[in-house]
């Protein structure tokens, strides 16, 4: 059976045996189920995406010593509901030296791709779409989908402030991808699984401190390059040079207007969701955690690491585009190699518990 | 890949891109991300305020003149009344000199405050932009009460100032002077140390003396690249002589010591604003000065004084009657903007950002 490799939490598994029961057969099945899974996840992550504009505008607003979105509801909790269906209704500006298919496929790419990582991200125990054996690989390519779009965006836009930010991006995300990756290859080493559940599995037990985290120094080291590297990939200050808006007034997405701009809007958060969720997953020991239920202990986790990513980029200055190279390939890269290699040493010599 | 070419390409940045303060539009070329050449356009807030003025009495130009240098009203408003009293030798109330000391630091203040702000916003650091304009308000407060407005003021007129302040001024004002004195040790925290603030400012945009001289350039930048001169010290008008406070100079003449000079500078100012409190007088604010019929002898003058943003002067030619024959304004900005292309050309984009922010340029000084 092909759903033998999904773990179905219980609202699931209860309609799975109903659909059984009606005579619902294979491959039917298989295509209810994953269809109902997948407009979850998505309604789920349209409901996160949401929430951080409106967190991060709040979070923004406090620290500026003032208090954000106050006006629909209370503190103005839907108020990016309402910015949403604003964007719904505006006019699609589309300008007449467009390329008209670029221009078109670079949102909804970009959109697809950020939410396509969410299909072996585990939420919880067995809250999972796909446990794929090579699911922190799948995830690694899938993000890369983002600089895609982006420079189709830039490109198409016909623009030359979108075409220099669509450069930059391209530039800054691929150098950055080798970093993350070498810190990613640290917890592989550790854990010696590239399956996301057992990534977390290994870190059970021992209260907190089985958490890759606490595996001094390289699990320290691991963490703090992932997420420098991480926060260029969602292109966040003091890293967001691609939307530079002193600089390139918007970036990218300056000739995107109504809902095509709101994918791009939306895909970023939801990005900044999936490299903390990946953080979580891959330092901070996943869903585990005492006594709160496992889904909760994830969503916490990865709100921390949401919430310093926000802090980051309500403080700092920006890095000028050269000096973002500079810090990838001089700093980061050397650092996380030898981490790597010293942590599989290590590993290979049995000193790692 | 031999026929692979690359080519220059031209942006126009501006008349409204965020980081040019106003209406400033700068046609750059650029080669990938390295600024090849720079052109400045200018005249998009030419409001022909010169002209304007020889149909007005003197009183009536000094409304318009708030509108030369909109941050720093107050020092426009004082270097054409001082050029006006020089000329026809009226003597100012005692009490009238050191409030129009009081009022020009603290607007040079707020000037600054709001330098720091938009510059480290243009240089990506969002919030202490709200920081510098939450320090502002105290200054804006404190205007508010004495004259009533916020930006143009309207308040040093022929002859003294408008208004007098109201007894709750002094206390609020030692009060603000004591806060923007601590809230200044937060700023130097967050920045003067930051990597990622050394990086995007040491060495960017250098302004050598020999340059700044030959363009013109005044004020805060000139200071930055290592000359002392500040026209409060060195040709002291009004009462500035008075007062016991230093001039901050840097060397390098580079971005990060034009924003340093502004910092000192503020300091410096509170100096002399608490020096001006301790020291204010009772007596008279203003010399009764009829402002429909008051004709300054027929003769010209330039009087010039040191404001937030470099040397401000005034050129008057009166023939006597009660509006002046010609009036000609000089303001700082114009000769930084041309020196601009100058530092600016070589480096990125970014750098571009950086060096006209810490020039602190604002338009309607260039265009009038």
């Amino acid at each position: 059976m092909i759903l033998a490799s999904v773990e179905l939490i219980g609202v699931f598994r209860w309609l799975y045996g109903l659909l059984v029961e009606l005579g619902l057969e294979e491959p039917w099945l298989s295509v209810v189920i994953y269809g109902l899974l997948s407009v979850t996840i998505f309604g789920v992550l349209c409901l996160i995406a949401l929430f951080l504009v409106w967190w991060e505008r709040k979070i923004a607003g406090h620290m500026q010593q003032r208090f954000g979105p106050m006006r629909n509801g209370w503190h103005g909790w839907y108020q990016t509901v309402m910015d949403a269906l604003k964007l719904l209704q505006k006019e699609d500006i589309r300008v007449d030296t467009r390329d008209r298919a670029v221009f078109f496929w670079a949102p909804v790419i970009c959109f697809v791709a950020a939410f396509l990582a969410y299909i072996v991200i585990p939420f919880g125990d067995g809250l999972i779409v796909a446990d794929l054996n090579i699911g922190i690989l799948y995830v690694i390519a899938i993000t890369t989908f983002t600089v895609i779009s982006l420079l189709m965006a830039g490109w198409g836009s016909n623009n030359k402030y979108a075409l220099l930010g669509g450069m930059r991006s391209a530039a800054q995300v691929v150098s950055y991808e080798v970093p993350m990756v070498a810190s990613i290859l640290t917890v592989i080493v550790f854990s010696g699984s590239l399956s996301m559940v057992d990534i977390s599995n290994s870190q059970q037990g021992n209260f907190i401190f089985n958490w890759f985290i606490f595996r001094p120094p390289f699990g320290i080291i691991a963490f703090l390059t992932y997420i420098t590297a991480a926060t260029a990939e969602a292109n966040r200050t003091p890293f967001d040079i691609p939307e530079a808006e002193q600089e390139l007034v918007a970036g990218y997405n300056i000739e995107y207007s109504g809902m095509k701009f709101a994918m791009f809007f939306l895909a970023e958060f939801v990005n900044m969701f999936t490299v903390s969720a990946i953080a979580t997953t891959l330092f901070l020991g996943g869903w585990h955690g005492p006594l709160l239920p496992s889904w909760l202990w994830f969503i916490i986790k990865t709100l921390a690491i949401v919430l310093l990513l926000m802090i980051f980029r309500w403080t700092f200055p920006r890095l000028r585009v050269d000096q973002l190279m500079e810090f990838a390939w001089k700093f980061l890269v050397p650092l996380t190699f030898a981490n790597l290699i010293l942590a599989g040493w290590m590993k290979y010599a049995g000193w790692y518990w | 890949m031999s026929k692979l070419k690359t080519q220059e390409f031209m942006v126009n940045m501006g008349p409204h891109h965020p980081s040019t303060h106003g209406v400033c539009r700068l046609m750059l070329t650029l080669d990938g991300e390295k600024v090849v050449k720079i052109v400045p356009v200018i005249g998009y807030l030419h409001r022909a305020i010169e002209k304007i003025c020889e149909n007005r009495t003197y009183a009536q130009c000094i409304p318009l003149l708030d509108r030369f240098e909109y941050v720093t009203s107050m020092s426009c408003e004082y270097v054409f009344a001082d050029a006006v009293e020089k000329l026809a030798a009226i003597e100012v109330p005692e009490r009238a000199q050191y409030l129009r000391v009081i009022m020009l630091e603290l607007n040079r203040i707020a000037s600054h405050l709001i330098f720091f702000g938009t510059t480290v916003m243009d240089i990506g650091a969002l919030t202490p932009f709200l920081y510098g304009l939450r320090e502002r308000e105290l200054i804006m407060d404190l205007f508010e009460m004495t004259c009533g407005q916020r930006l143009t003021y309207n308040y040093i007129t022929i002859g003294g100032v408008s208004h007098d302040i109201p007894p709750e001024f002094i206390p609020k004002c030692r009060e603000a002077v004591k806060i923007i004195r601590e809230k200044l040790k937060d700023y130097e925290g967050l920045f003067n140390e930051n990597p990622i603030w050394l990086a995007r400012t040491k060495n960017i945009g250098v302004l050598s003396a020999e340059t700044a001289v030959a363009y013109g350039v005044s004020g805060p930048i000139l200071r930055a690249s290592g000359i002392k001169y500040d026209i409060r010290k060195n040709e002291p008008y009004g009462i500035y002589d008075r007062f016991d406070f230093n001039i901050p100079t840097y060397t390098h003449g580079d971005a990060y010591d034009r924003y340093m000079v502004r910092l000192d500078e503020i300091r410096e100012s509170l100096k002399i604003i608490t020096q001006a409190l301790d020291g204010l007088p009772e007596g008279d604010i203003r010399k009764k000065v009829n402002p429909f019929t008051f004709k300054p002898p027929a003769g010209e003058i330039y009087n010039r004084i040191e404001n937030s943003r470099g040397e401000m002067g005034v050129y008057l030619v009166s023939d006597g009657t009660t509006k002046p024959t010609r009036l000609k304004l000089r303001g700082g900005s114009y000769n930084h903007l041309q020196v601009l292309p100058h530092v600016a050309v070589g480096g990125l984009v970014a750098d571009l950002v950086a060096i006209f922010a810490t020039f602190d340029i604002i338009m309607p000084e260039v265009d009038r």
